[in-house]
């Protein structure tokens, strides 16, 4: 449980110190107006759009998911009957789609703050077709752990292959709640054609892409049973 | 919304939302307006009374809990089996889905717009979603009663491998829709909490600086801080042990022999589900102490007629006790056993968290001193919760000690400790809190004297209740059992006790009733209120209209001049300066927002001319 207690630390860590830069020399019941001194040192709102800070603050919360879900992981690790992942080798192809599907964000990104739109549309659609396409691979990891026989029943007989379906369901979950936001934002680039008007929508998706793909790669390394073992031995040692 | 462009004028911060009317998302028919609201206070009267309706449901279970324990044998209605999902359904329902939901969902949602100068929240449809999953959690909640086996019966805690077993009341159907319903509850909170925490950073009237907030939204905003970090615990444990129940996993199933058969499951850690449920189980107390401490301290400065003491202080315990509340969640877990170095950390955090605690109560009580005390319902109901709270702090410094915690864990010592600081406490504050803004919800007063009825009957009588059981835990009465027979060393005496407790839990049920007609027959028939009848400097007060219309301040914004607590201010004509009247020599803002913000960016200065106080001021 470290994990998760050291990211609320250094959250609230964060916080209390800019609260403490923007609060430290401010005496509000002294009379003072709107136009002193006092509110410039202490308005304490960010400049950007509101939709930024409500993707900052939902990150926040979504890497307090995956750190308490590895968190499990590695104390469920210390457990006697703990035996290494059958790691499904398309989860390599898996990986790649989605850096692909990462990099073709950050070019509809580059597109919208250079105003090109056709460049945009065609980068948001690439990016969702991969995002799709990692999506399928994802079912297709499942569905060869079950013809090896690691689903129903005997899921129990490896309890790092239950972490795979945990660690997988989730991601997907976010996923999918990126590819509902980027299909509204692909469909407005399409009717619209200003790439103008949705250029904080793709910044903020490139964002979010960014951390999918980060995330992932975390999760995807700690599967991997060498990792795995070397994370298993350390926590022995 | 969309966010205006911003200058490095001081003028400027904190606005950084337009003030737009046309962007509110006004409602064209019944349906948009009542049912499928986006207006903030509509959803925080929805999620209001639904958290009220499901909290009777709670107070019905706790009821005949007490049927049971005061008088046994004299009904059939409670048996041994669904005693056990009483007492789970109860507190689930009670912590979750009345505390969280009423003080987050119903408060946060009404006085975070009005009183942060704001239309409405800055994601209205994420708002109203959010509510609908609360009301989809609450009705998968409910039909879990009415599965074959009904409701789990594993506790509140809902802790493996008992809760899954098959002997345990509800392990199978109703223990899925519970564990579906915490799911989504997160999920619509989290969508909740996000407008939440980005309306008080982005969405503050000019002037509403963050140290110009009321106690109120700082309680809150923390609170809901806590929950976004906190509920993805819930989350991930009710997921992990839908998959244990379905899937066959085991992350939280050891090997386990039930009922003579090796069940399929092995190796999984029931600690690591009580690591995970209580990481997000003692945030939770907090979750709904601080908007309590927060609203309380509002509620004593209004009536007091003083400043809040310790502005500063106060802000600051808040935020101590929310990072600490983080570091404590162990003390849960004394009795399941851990390393004594573990043990010895958890018990001195626990104790740390006194310390700001403490503070805040001995700034509540320096308000009071030498203030102009008016004695009305939501000050009987703040004092009283400054009572039970310290009443109820006292004896957790007993259970957070892992030595003196150990033979009390299991007690109805726990039972009376948790209950003061976390049930009577916290729900005092919602009933002062109600009594308070009722006013500004319907235009008119609740009725003094059914109110004055309802706080003593409540005060005194959940008194009776949860002080003897102080001295049952104390003599080793166990806490969660149906009944008491063959127990030597339990005296005749504690029998006589818990009847006792029923018939005082009877008449303080019997006056939420009176509450319930109160806020009924008031709604038409109380005393008109005018729009600032408590004489208060917070801007929900200031509103143009009362019940405010939908986009709270008619065609202008208010504009903040001073914090929330100018009271009795020396040479001030009347005892109260409302955050939005301008200090004497500064002429007020006429102009909206827009213009205002316009002629910031056009880089023409804001050269009013002068104008006394007195003919500026609103009152």
């Amino acid at each position: 449980m470290a994990a998760p207690l050291l990211l609320v630390v250094a959250i609230m860590f964060v916080t209390v110190a800019w609260l403490f830069r923007q609060t430290i020399n401010v005496q509000p019941w002294q009379e003072a107006g709107i136009g002193s001194a006092e509110n410039s040192s202490s308005g304490g709102s960010f400049h950007v759009p509101p939709a930024a800070v409500v993707l900052a603050i939902f990150l926040a919360v979504a890497t307090s998911l995956f750190a308490l879900s590895v968190a499990a992981y590695f104390m469920r690790m210390m457990q006697g009957d703990w035996s290494g992942f059958v790691f499904p080798n398309i989860l390599w192809a898996n990986t790649g789609v989605l850096i692909v599907s990462d990099l073709a964000m950050r070019s509809a990104r580059n597109a919208a703050r250079r105003g090109e739109s056709g460049a945009v549309r065609n980068a948001l659609a690439f990016c969702g077709a991969c995002t799709v396409l990692f999506l399928v691979g994802q079912v297709h990891a499942w569905q060869q752990l079950n013809s090896q026989g690691f689903f129903g029943g005997s899921v129990s007989s490896s309890p790092s292959n239950s972490f795979f379906y945990l660690f997988t369901a989730l991601h997907a979950a976010h996923v999918l709640g990126g590819f509902f936001v980027l299909g509204r934002t692909t469909l407005r680039v399409w009717r619209d054609a200003d790439a103008a008007r949705v250029r904080v929508n793709v910044e903020l998706c490139t964002t979010y892409w960014h951390y999918l793909l980060g995330v992932w790669l975390v999760l995807v390394a700690l599967l991997v049973p060498a990792i795995s073992e070397l994370c298993r031995a350390r926590l022995f040692s | 919304m969309s966010a205006v462009a911003h200058d490095e004028s001081p003028y400027a911060p904190p606005a950084e939302v337009p003030d737009n009317m046309a962007d509110l998302a006004h409602g064209h028919g019944f349906w948009s307006t009542y049912v499928f609201s986006q207006d903030a206070k509509w959803i925080g009267l929805q999620y209001g009374c639904t958290a009220l309706a499901v909290g009777l449901v709670g107070m019905v279970l706790s009821l005949l809990m007490r049927v049971q324990l005061g008088f046994p044998g004299v009904t059939s209605i409670v048996n041994p089996s669904n005693y056990l999902q009483f007492v789970s359904m109860h507190g689930l329902i009670m912590v979750v889905y009345l505390l969280t939901a009423l003080f987050l969902g119903g408060f946060g949602n009404y006085l975070i717009p009005l009183m942060i100068g704001a239309r409405d929240m800055v994601f209205p449809k994420m708002n109203m979603l959010s509510y609908w999953l609360y009301v989809v959690a609450v009705v998968l909640l409910m039909v879990s009663f009415f599965l074959p086996g009904g409701a789990t019966g594993g506790g509140w805690t809902l802790y493996p491998p008992a809760v899954i077993l098959e002997g345990t009341p509800g392990a199978g159907a109703g223990l899925i829709m519970t564990l579906v319903s915490l799911a989504i509850f997160v999920v619509g909170f989290t969508m909740g909490g996000l407008n939440f925490v980005a309306t008080i950073l982005q969405a503050r009237t000019r002037g509403m600086t963050l140290l110009r907030l009321p106690l109120s939204i700082w309680g809150i905003f923390t609170a809901t801080v806590l929950a976004l970090l906190a509920f993805p615990a819930l989350f991930v444990a009710a997921i992990m042990m839908m998959m244990d129940l379905t899937m066959g996993t085991s992350f939280f199933m050891p090997a386990i022999v039930s009922k003579g058969q090796q069940l399929a499951y092995n190796g999984g850690s029931p600690i690591l589900y009580q690591h995970l449920f209580w990481y997000f189980g003692h945030p939770e107390v907090y979750i709904v102490a601080l908007p309590a401490f927060g609203i309380v301290s509002d509620l004593i400065a209004v009536n007091a007629r003083k400043a809040i003491f310790g502005y500063r202080m106060m802000i600051w315990a808040i935020l101590i006790i929310g990072l600490l509340s983080f570091m404590v969640w162990a003390h849960h877990m004394f009795v399941s056993g851990m390393n004594v170095y573990f043990g010895f950390f958890f018990a001195t955090t626990t104790l740390f968290i006194a310390i700001p605690t403490a503070l805040k109560v001995y700034n509540w009580v320096l308000t009071l001193w030498r203030g102009d005390i008016h004695f009305t319902v939501p000050m009987l109901f703040a004092i009283g919760f400054v009572f039970s709270f310290v009443n109820g702090g006292l004896s957790g410094l007993f259970l957070g000690n892992a030595p003196a915690d150990v033979p009390l864990a299991h007690t109805m010592f726990v039972v009376a400790h948790f209950h003061m600081v976390m049930a009577v406490s916290p729900v005092l504050v919602l009933f002062g809190a109600i009594y308070h803004w009722y006013p500004k919800i319907t235009g008119r007063f609740l009725n003094d004297t059914l109110g004055k009825i309802h706080f003593w009957i409540t005060f005194v009588g959940t008194y009776c209740i949860f002080f003897p059981m102080h001295y049952m835990g104390y003599l080793g009465v166990p806490r969660r059992y149906y009944a008491f027979d063959n127990m030597q060393y339990i005296p005749d005496s504690m029998h006589a006790l818990n009847a006792f407790i029923s018939l005082s839990a009877f008449a303080v049920a019997l006056v939420q009733l009176v509450f319930v007609y109160n806020m009924f027959v008031s709604r038409k028939n109380g005393k008109p209120a005018g729009s600032n009848p408590w004489r208060a400097t917070t801007l929900e007060w200031q509103t143009e209209h009362t019940p405010p219309t939908h986009g709270n301040f008619g065609a202008n914004l208010p504009v903040v001049y001073r914090w929330a607590y100018d009271y009795s201010v020396p040479g001030a004509q009347e005892d109260f300066l409302p955050q939005n009247q301008p200090p004497a020599g500064v002429a007020p803002e006429n102009h909206g927002q827009g213009t205002m913000l316009l002629d910031l960016i056009n880089g023409r200065a804001m050269a009013a001319p002068a104008e006394p106080a007195a003919s500026a001021g609103h009152h």
